[in-house]
C-alpha cells in the first residue's frame, strides 16, 4: 500500500483515499468507470469541495463513499437519499452527490427516490446500474433485462425491467441521463451539469458486472462494452417512456429530460414567509 | 494517419503528444484501455504485478496524443497521460 501512495501521481489522486486503493470491485467492474468519472466532474463543475458531500447506500456502488476524499457518508441500505435529503435541508449550502447502485436505490429505496424527485430536492443522483445486485450473488434485480439469466431465474428473467428515466421523469425529477461507461466524455459532462444545476437531477449509468451478471449471460467484460458501442443510439431530448432498457431492440442514451421546476426548499421558504 | 482531405491549415495545427504513465499495482487487468485505445498505444505486458495481473505496457510511445480516454476509461485508477513537452522525443 505504501508503494502505491508513494510511486502514483494520478490527478484524481488528491480526491481519492489513495491508502484503500486498490478498490474492492472486480477486474472489469463499470462501477471504477463511473466513480472516477464522477470524480472528474466534481473536480471540473468547480464546486467547493468542503462543501460538497458524497453518500452512498449499500452494495458495491455503495462503496463508492469510502474512496473518496470528499466528506463522504455511507449510509444504510436503501436510505442514501434520505440522508442527502437531511444534509440538504440541515445545510443548504452543501452539495450533495448521491452515488449508489440500481439495487440500493429503485428496490429497496424506490420508494425514497420517488418522493426525493417529487418534492424536487437539490441533489445529485448517479445510479449505477449493472443490472442484478452483484455483492450477494449475482441475484435477479428490478432492473435485470427480460430473459436474462441471473442466480434466481436461471432459464431466464420472467419479469420486464425497470425503465429507470421514466419513473424519474414521471415522480418529477428535472434532469435525466442515461449514458454507459464506455461514453466516459458524455457521462462526466453530464454529470457536471447535474451538478452545477439547481433541482433533482439523475444519471444513470449502464455498467458490466462481469462476475454477477456477465458469467451467467455469456459476457465478458469486453464483450458488455461492445454492446454499448454496437446496440446504443444517442437520442438526446428522446421521450423517456420509449426509451426501455431492451438490448436486443437497442439502447437509447443521452440527455432526456432538463427543466426547472422549484426546488423542495424554495416552497418550503415560501410557506414558511407566510406566517409572517 | 490518411487524411480524406488535406485540412487547409494543417503546416499550423500542433498535434498533442502525450507521455502514459501506468500505475501498475493497482491494475486488475481488464484490457480497456488497451482495446478502447484510440490510436492503439497499449498491449498486456507479458510479466505480472504483485496481484497477479497482467498490466499494460506502452507499444508504440510515440503514437499517443494526449486523449486522456485510457485515464477516463480505466476502473481501477492506474493509469493517465500527461501532455509530452513540445520538444521532447516520444520515443526516449
Amino acid at each position: 500500500m505504501e508503494k502505491t501512495r508513494t510511486r502514483s501521481e494520478h490527478p484524481l489522486n488528491d480526491l481519492l483515499r489513495t491508502d484503500r486503493i486498490p478498490h474492492i470491485w472486480c477486474p472489469g467492474c463499470g462501477i471504477g468507470t463511473a466513480f472516477s468519472s464522477c470524480l472528474v466532474a466534481v473536480k471540473a463543475a468547480g464546486l467547493d469541495l468542503r462543501k460538497t458531500v458524497m453518500v452512498s447506500g449499500i452494495g458495491c456502488s455503495g462503496r463508492g463513499a469510502g474512496y473518496t476524499k470528499l466528506d463522504s457518508y455511507h449510509t444504510t441500505h436503501g436510505r442514501a437519499i434520505p440522508f442527502a435529503t437531511g444534509m440538504k435541508l440541515a445545510n443548504p449550502e452543501l452539495n450533495v452527490v448521491v452515488f449508489s447502485g440500481d439495487g440500493d436505490l429503485f428496490a429497496i429505496g424506490g420508494n425514497h427516490f420517488i418522493h426525493a424527485a417529487r418534492r424536487n430536492v437539490d441533489l445529485t443522483v448517479v445510479c449505477v446500474n449493472n443490472l442484478n445486485y452483484g455483492m450477494t450473488g449475482g441475484q435477479a434485480a428490478a432492473t435485470t433485462p427480460s430473459m436474462a439469466k441471473t442466480t434466481t431465474t436461471p432459464l431466464g428473467n420472467p419479469e420486464p425491467p425497470f425503465n429507470l428515466p421514466l419513473l424519474a421523469f414521471a415522480a418529477g425529477a428535472t434532469y435525466v441521463a442515461r449514458w454507459t461507461i464506455l461514453h466516459t466524455r458524455d457521462l462526466t459532462k453530464s454529470i457536471e451539469e447535474a451538478l452545477t444545476r439547481r433541482g433533482f437531477s439523475f444519471v444513470e449509468v449502464l455498467a458490466p458486472c462481469p462476475t454477477g451478471y456477465g458469467r451467467r449471460n455469456r459476457e465478458k467484460p469486453l464483450d458488455s462494452l461492445k454492446i454499448y458501442q454496437e446496440r446504443t443510439i444517442t437520442r438526446n431530448g428522446a421521450n423517456p417512456a420509449e426509451v426501455t432498457l431492451d438490448f436486443h431492440r437497442g439502447i437509447t442514451l443521452g440527455k432526456f429530460v432538463d427543466l426547472e421546476r422549484p426546488t423542495f426548499l424554495d416552497a418550503y421558504e415560501k410557506v414558511c414567509s407566510l406566517t409572517q | 494517419m490518411k487524411y480524406w482531405r488535406v485540412p487547409l491549415d494543417m503546416e499550423e495545427i500542433e498535434v498533442s503528444r502525450g507521455i502514459v504513465h501506468i500505475v501498475e499495482e493497482r491494475c486488475k487487468g481488464c484490457g480497456y484501455c488497451i482495446e478502447y485505445c484510440p490510436r492503439d498505444v497499449l498491449e498486456f505486458s507479458p510479466k505480472y504485478n504483485a496481484r497477479g495481473y497482467h498490466p499494460p505496457r506502452v507499444k508504440r510511445p510515440e503514437a499517443c496524443v494526449n486523449c486522456h480516454y485510457c485515464e477516463t476509461i480505466c476502473p481501477d485508477f492506474a493509469i493517465y497521460s500527461v501532455e509530452a513537452p513540445p520538444d521532447a522525443d516520444p520515443a526516449a
